[in-house]
């Protein structure tokens, strides 16, 4: 092949050492990289501000795989029936039901605020910052806070539970109105419909099956919550039976079964969902 | 539509309508639920939280202690996700259907994940804190584990997004496995990729609260033990740092996140 | 001297769906030879026979004197290193640098370490840039390849299978996504490729008009079959309509 002797210089780019470089060193890449060398150095850091009290890591590792094998293979009920655990389960499920279902209605009514297309921009703005700030208060310190304040029973927990349901929903919702076709709305405005009748005619029913969706994978996220907030802030349900056996009986045995309980009810859940998620959001990676 | 449909139709809503308000009337029952009460409380308890989660200027005295504690717990979530991360990539290159060396090497990881992620945290810090006892490895473990699921899960779909042609291309260049996931696989999903990870070491940081209230570690320790003897404006102050910190790294990871996606 | 024997090749997916059915034919070192055929007829599997991106079922491929099916992973490298491929879609790694998807051309001379790694020699990068002098779009080397059109796209694709000093090159409808300015430029460069380079081309057509105008040699196929073989100039209405099926006679004059 004939060959030009020489590079052409002027679209050559090199390295301080003269060898070619073949990189764009475009800002994406430097960001790429800079963020994956940060994580890296903080995490070598976060062994150092680690606090290791009482800890012996071989024991703790034998003793782990020990616990796991007792747990996972020879699973009973010691401390109560089978009733009362599906009991306590439909607790655990029925904490989730209330908490998804009352999140769902009160975010329908804050999303048709926060979507662009149908609100005022300042109205969605402070519905944003609102729900962002409530995102960032943990699940259970909502619970926990609720539990002095209203006392200490399913209301505390539903209600504490509400907030981050309603925070996820509210993003999920309103990003489904604002890729409602435009034509839709201008027609019925055109028509000299009231905001309502929009809502009702135009929103909603082009909106319905994506806001179903939604719900049921939140649903899917609440029934662990409820199984946490069983454990971390009494509010009864299998969460609280596990804690129990665990932290008060050291039953591994019954921590084993309720494990599976919860197993079980989590992957049929997420077996659902991730049908939902392929039949109406099949290429979206949701980032909530 | 003609009319039956239309009627049909309308007959599936109500009828869907029906089922949910059952459901939602079942759960009411089981839990003890009283819509009524608990409607009344929220004004009770807004009241509550005005009037005694403040942040006073003796307890900011314990600010030293909180923001110690505060940073083990942002530690130990940016630790967990990363190295969960690094597990997860080799799952999720053995996992997805793009990459995978086999249907059963596949099908392991897969199950790992699931395994993993459906087991909620509390039970993994439950578990873990029998024999690892009260210390940051207990939470961190716990985090790990859990991330470890749901990265998988997560990094799968993005290797599957890759688009599969560049793969076809390198292989017909002569290229090994491990060229084709380096050069064609990982440079299309690593920006997918690592925004999933800024979004699970934001979730870690709210998680790691919990997981430190049932371990007895980090932020979530001084917040059980301040609640449990009811000094609010210690708690109230708790709070803040964690809305504080949390909203930061949001923040810090939009901004990344609009720069690379 | 013949580069590539193709005897009794046959491919089924599943089983039983009869792709290729007992496919014949012989190319020369530096031929110039066109592959048409109706959309299903078996182009791609074809082509992709050859460098055993899929499995052959039953009869012989035979390149360098070498039989393709028979290979191991580490005779396959080799085969596909001798062997460059440019596809419909370009294939490049979209968030890659050009002269990066360049530069992938050389992997299959690569231990796994050097290419995890990225390392390419000096010599390597200069040829890549002569390369891209040669096909016009140096100007673009650090662009990253989604930002090109799909003409540019397709001479980084060119590019990185010429880098690979292959013998033979496939391509696989190397126009059929381009307009008919682009797709005259890329045909014009292969065209050169062959004569200048020497490198025998085989190339995946689906426009007769294009075929005729610049292979020496057409291999028209028909459900898996080779229904006509010869030069270019043989390939008259009665053969295409052959080929496509009386149908589509109308399809192809206009």
């Amino acid at each position: 092949m004939e060959m030009a002797k020489e590079l052409n210089t002027a679209l050559v780019k090199r390295k301080k050492n003269g060898k070619i470089n073949i990189k764009s060193g475009n800002k994406i890449d430097k960001v790429v990289n800079w963020t994956i060398w940060i994580l890296g150095i903080l995490t070598i850091l976060a062994f150092f501000f680690f606090d290791y009290t009482g800890l012996n890591l071989e024991r703790a590792i034998t003793g782990t795989f020990h616990n796991l094998k007792v747990m996972f293979l020879e699973p009973t009920l010691n401390h109560f029936s089978w009733g009362e655990a599906f009991y306590q389960v439909g607790i655990t499920l029925g904490l989730g039901v209330l908490a998804t279902i009352l999140g769902a209605i009160i975010a329908f009514f804050l999303a048709l605020m926060a979507a662009e297309n149908l609100s005022k921009p300042w109205l969605s703005r402070s519905v944003r910052v609102v729900v962002a700030l409530i995102r960032a208060v943990p699940t259970v310190l909502w619970v926990l806070i609720f539990a002095i304040a209203a006392g200490l029973g399913s209301e505390a927990a539903v209600l504490g539970m509400l907030f981050h349901s309603v925070a996820y929903l509210v993003k999920a919702f309103s990003e489904s109105f604002e890729e409602i076709d435009p034509g839709i709305i201008e027609a019925l405005r055109a028509t000299g419909s009231k905001w309502w009748h929009i809502v009702v005619k135009g929103v909603l029913p082009s909106t319905f099956t994506y806001l179903l969706s939604w719900t049921f994978l939140r649903f899917e996220i609440n029934f662990s919550v409820a199984v946490a907030m069983g454990a971390a802030a009494g509010a009864g349900g299998i969460g609280f039976e596990l804690f129990m056996a665990s932290g008060f009986y050291f039953d591994l045995r019954e921590v084993g079964f309720i494990t599976y309980a919860i197993l079980i009810i989590a992957i049929i859940l997420e077996l659902v969902s991730t049908r939902l998620k392929n039949r109406y959001f099949p290429s979206s990676a949701q980032t909530v | 539509m003609n009319e039956k449909q239309m009627r049909k139709n309308r007959w599936q809503t109500t009828f869907f309508f029906i089922v949910i308000i059952i459901i939602t009337y079942l759960s009411a029952a089981i839990t003890n639920f009283h819509f009524i009460d608990s409607v009344k409380t929220i004004p009770k308890a807004f009241e509550w939280i005005l009037s005694n989660l403040i942040v006073s200027m003796e307890s900011l005295e314990k600010l030293p202690q909180i923001l110690d504690k505060l940073g083990e717990t942002v530690f130990m979530s940016i630790a967990a996700t990363t190295l969960a991360a690094v597990v997860s990539l080799f799952l999720a290159i053995m996992g997805s259907k793009t990459t995978k060396v086999n249907n059963f090497f596949s099908a392991i990881a897969r199950l790992i994940a699931s395994f993993s992620r459906n087991i909620p945290v509390v039970a993994w810090s439950l578990i873990l804190l029998i024999s690892f006892g009260q210390n940051s490895l207990t939470g961190f473990l716990a985090l790990f584990v859990g991330t470890v699921g749901f990265l998988t899960r997560a990094f799968i779909e993005s290797v599957d997004e890759a688009n599969q042609s560049s793969v076809e291309a390198l292989t017909a260049t002569g290229a090994t496995y491990f060229h084709m996931i380096s050069k064609a696989v990982l440079p299309q999903s690593l920006p997918q990729m690592l925004s999933w990870i800024l979004f699970m070491i934001e979730t870690n940081i709210r998680s790691a609260t919990l997981v430190g209230i049932l371990t007895g570690t980090g932020i979530g320790y001084m917040f059980d033990l301040y609640y449990k003897t009811m000094n609010y404006n210690l708690v109230a102050l708790i709070t803040l740092t964690i809305i504080i910190t949390v909203i930061l790294i949001e923040l810090a990871s939009n901004k990344i996140r609009r720069v690379i996606l | 001297m013949s580069l590539l024997n193709v005897e009794g090749l046959s491919k089924f997916y599943d089983g039983e769906t009869k792709v290729l059915n007992d496919i014949n034919f012989e190319i020369k070192s530096g031929e110039f030879v066109s592959v048409i055929g109706p959309s299903g007829a078996g182009k791609s599997t074809l082509l992709r026979c050859i460098n055993r991106l899929v499995d052959i079922n039953e009869g012989k491929v035979l390149f360098d004197g070498l039989d393709v099916a028979s290979m191991k992973k580490k005779e396959l490298r080799k085969l596909r290193t001798n062997i460059g491929m440019i596809f419909q879609h370009y294939n490049l790694v979209p968030r890659l640098t050009v002269i990066e998807n360049v530069l992938h051309g050389r992997f299959g001379y690569k231990s796994t370490l050097q290419g995890v790694l990225g390392m390419f020699t000096e010599k390597e990068k200069e040829q890549a840039f002569h390369l891209l002098e040669k096909l016009g779009i140096a100007e673009h080397a650090y662009k990253r390849c989604d930002q090109l059109s799909g003409g540019q796209q397709q001479r980084v694709g060119i590019c990185r299978a010429l880098i690979q000093e292959p013998k033979l090159i496939l391509c696989d409808e190397p126009i059929a996504s381009l307009d008919p300015n682009s797709s005259k430029v890329i045909m014009d460069y292969l065209q050169s490729i062959s004569s200048e380079m020497g490198i025998t081309c085989i190339v995946n057509l689906h426009q007769v008009e294009v075929a005729k105008e610049y292979a020496s040699r057409i291999i028209g196929l028909r459900k898996g079959e080779v229904v006509f073989d010869g030069a270019s100039q043989f390939l008259y209405n009665e053969q295409i309509e052959n080929i496509y099926g009386i149908e589509s006679r109308e399809l192809i004059t206009v």
